[in-house]
């Protein structure tokens, strides 16, 4: 077969990347101006819109002003905030969940196997309840969460290495143990806790919420989910061979230990950064891969960018779900997610065994 | 592609799994590696194309140290077939495939129009370039064993390195299999369970026992009944088949052997 035969051979494939990308870049626009008007407080789509455009220079001239002054607080200053964070959270979330299931293998991998959530849980509540990192200031809660779950990557990463190199049932069952390790911890510093409402504060947190979004928290995220996506992307190809299993990724000209490492790595940096500022937001890095697998089959340079959209989506609208569910009080998050995801985790547990 | 291999030793721990083994594959053959179980020839392979690091020994293809390349070079000149070919995940045929282009490709190069070629020429060699778009899982396993072929045709390596590519395959596949790979001309190092497959395409063989080459030859010089039963210890009869003009081995079960010698 000649090179124009074979053209045609593989131009007739899944309907386009490209389009896919584009109709989830609109839709997460839109899911970004409902949301930001959905909550205790209804802002009609047209003036969240409205108010947004009257905030860039130039453009926000022309713009009459047919809102509230309470409207816009709410909106630039407590929604807007929260619902970036939303897609933050969401994305990187989705992005280490990919990370963990090409690094072991397996489709039930999510953010949190290696423990990173329990090491930050223990020591955020520690600052929470008893101020230890408290000379950190105004972000000792993220900053401590941080400290937590880079110590625990720090130990169940060296626990795992054998010969010099990761072995990945090490890996997992040192993250499980690693785990209970800090679930207890965790137990004995709510127990001897002095005040109740720091113990409600930190359940609420360990729940995993948007809630206490603030500008300030953003950036740090930010920036590591861009620069961990950027190393993801350009590794793509070893992802895609890593799934054929370590040996076969070696004879292709991949360097398994060094990819090993660097996905350890990125995935330990996102997850420790995400739980500092999100708390432990469950089954969305489960369920976010598996279903862009479903629709873009298993190739890392389509999955990673429609996965970290889709997380981003599906997080804005659960935390709309978690503020009007039972308004004007509100849900964690991570609670919602738990329910709604655990039964879709078992619905694919058994589709796997059939 | 010349390998040559000599002292070559590892161990898995304390026990010494390969011990001094020095073998040569000239260009242009197909040498067989044959051998009881637990031998050491998946862990003899496995050292020649670096998922295990010998703890002494060279190994060398044509005048390079293959021990000190990187791991990228190694894949442009050595591609390897393994037993076991189950990915746990969605892939279209012709992405598993296309997985062979990889040590070709720079850092940001996307897939272009020769990488494609290459692929679609690969899949038709193995005659699977109508299930191109098939999903992978979905393959029976003498399917996946042709497409695994395919990835390897596609990654355009000099120098093959086969271990047990038939195993758990249908006689009609495991023919298939060696067929392509003997159709691609290249120097092929094959560990081969099945003496009569052995005999069939192999131009050499080397016997491991026990982690050590203990014989070498070519399959009429190895295949003999003695030697049979000395690696495997097993009876059985051996002719030059007026066909094939190969030997040809017929085993002898306890009963049958007993009932000979009287």
């Amino acid at each position: 077969m000649n090179m124009k035969a074979a053209k045609k051979f593989f131009n007739h494939k899944k309907p386009g990347m490209k389009g896919l990308l584009l109709l989830l870049i609109i839709i997460s626009i839109i899911s970004f101006i409902l949301c930001l008007g959905l909550g205790s407080v209804f802002v009609t789509p047209e003036n969240v819109a409205k108010i947004l455009l009257s905030r860039i220079p130039v453009i926000g001239d022309n713009i009459s002003r047919t809102w509230t002054q309470v409207d816009e607080n709410i909106i630039i200053g407590l929604r807007l905030p929260r619902v970036c964070m939303g897609l933050l959270v969401g994305a990187s979330l989705s992005v280490i969940g990919v990370t963990m299931q090409a690094l072991v293998r397996n489709h039930l991998a999510d953010p949190f196997i290696l423990g990173v959530s329990s090491g930050a849980t223990a020591a955020a509540t520690l600052g929470m309840l008893f101020g230890v990192f408290s000379f950190l200031g105004r972000y000792s809660l993220s900053i401590s969460a941080f400290i937590g779950s880079a110590f625990t990557i720090v130990i169940v990463y060296s626990l795992s290495r054998v010969n010099g190199r990761i072995n990945i049932t090490y890996l997992l069952l040192s993250g499980v143990a690693i785990s209970m390790i800090m679930d207890g911890a965790t137990r004995v510093i709510t127990l001897s806790a002095p005040n109740a409402l720091g113990l409600h504060n930190a359940t609420f947190w360990m729940s995993g919420s948007l809630a206490g979004a603030k500008w300030g928290y953003l950036t740090l995220p930010l920036v590591v989910l861009l620069v961990c996506m950027a190393v993801l992307m350009v590794n793509y190809r070893g992802l895609n061979l890593l799934l054929l299993g370590e040996e076969s990724a070696g004879t292709l000209g991949i360097n398994v230990r060094r990819l090993q490492k660097l996905l350890v790595l990125v995935a330990s940096l996102m997850s420790g950064v995400t739980v500092a500022v999100s708390g432990t937001i469950g089954f969305v890095g489960l369920m976010v891969p598996h279903f862009t697998r479903l629709l873009v089959g298993g190739d890392h340079r389509k999955v990673l960018p429609v996965s970290a959209l889709l997380g981003g989506i599906l997080v804005v609208w659960v935390d709309v779900a978690a503020r009007l569910l039972i308004a004007p009080e509100e849900l964690p998050v991570g609670i919602l997610t738990a329910i709604i995801g655990g039964p879709v985790f078992i619905f694919l547990l058994k589709q796997k065994s059939r | 592609m010349q390998l040559k291999i000599d002292n070559m030793t590892f161990s898995y721990g304390e026990k010494e799994t390969i011990k001094d083994i020095s073998l040569h594959v000239n260009e242009g053959e197909f040498v067989g590696l044959i051998g009881p179980n637990g031998s050491g020839k998946s862990t003899l392979l496995k050292n020649i194309c670096r998922a295990l690091t010998p703890d002494a020994g060279m190994a060398v293809l044509d005048g390079e140290n293959i021990l000190s390349m990187n791991h990228k070079r190694l894949a442009l000149k050595i591609g390897a077939v393994g037993q076991e070919n189950e990915v746990p995940f969605d892939f279209t045929v012709e992405e598993i495939v296309a997985m062979g282009r990889t040590p070709h490709k720079k850092l940001f190069e996307i897939d272009n129009e020769y990488d494609k070629y290459m692929t679609n020429h690969a899949l038709e060699h193995v005659g699977m370039a109508h299930m191109a778009k098939r999903s992978y899982r979905s393959l029976s396993g003498g399917e996946k064993q042709r497409v695994v072929i395919a990835r390897v045709i596609a990654q355009e390596s000099e120098f093959l390195i086969l271990d047990e590519p038939t195993n758990h395959l249908d006689i009609s596949y495991q023919m298939q299999v060696f067929d392509f790979v003997k159709r691609l001309q290249i120097t092929v190092l094959s560990a081969i369970h099945d003496l009569n497959m052995a005999a069939l395409y192999c131009d050499r063989i080397y016997v491991l026992k026990a982690g050590k080459i203990v014989l070498h030859g070519t399959p009429e010089e190895v295949l003999t009944p003695e030697n049979i039963l000395d690696i495997y210890g097993v009876h059985c009869d051996t002719i030059v088949h007026p066909i094939t003009g190969k030997v040809s081995i017929t085993f002898l079960p306890e009963g049958i052997y007993a009932q000979t010698k009287r």
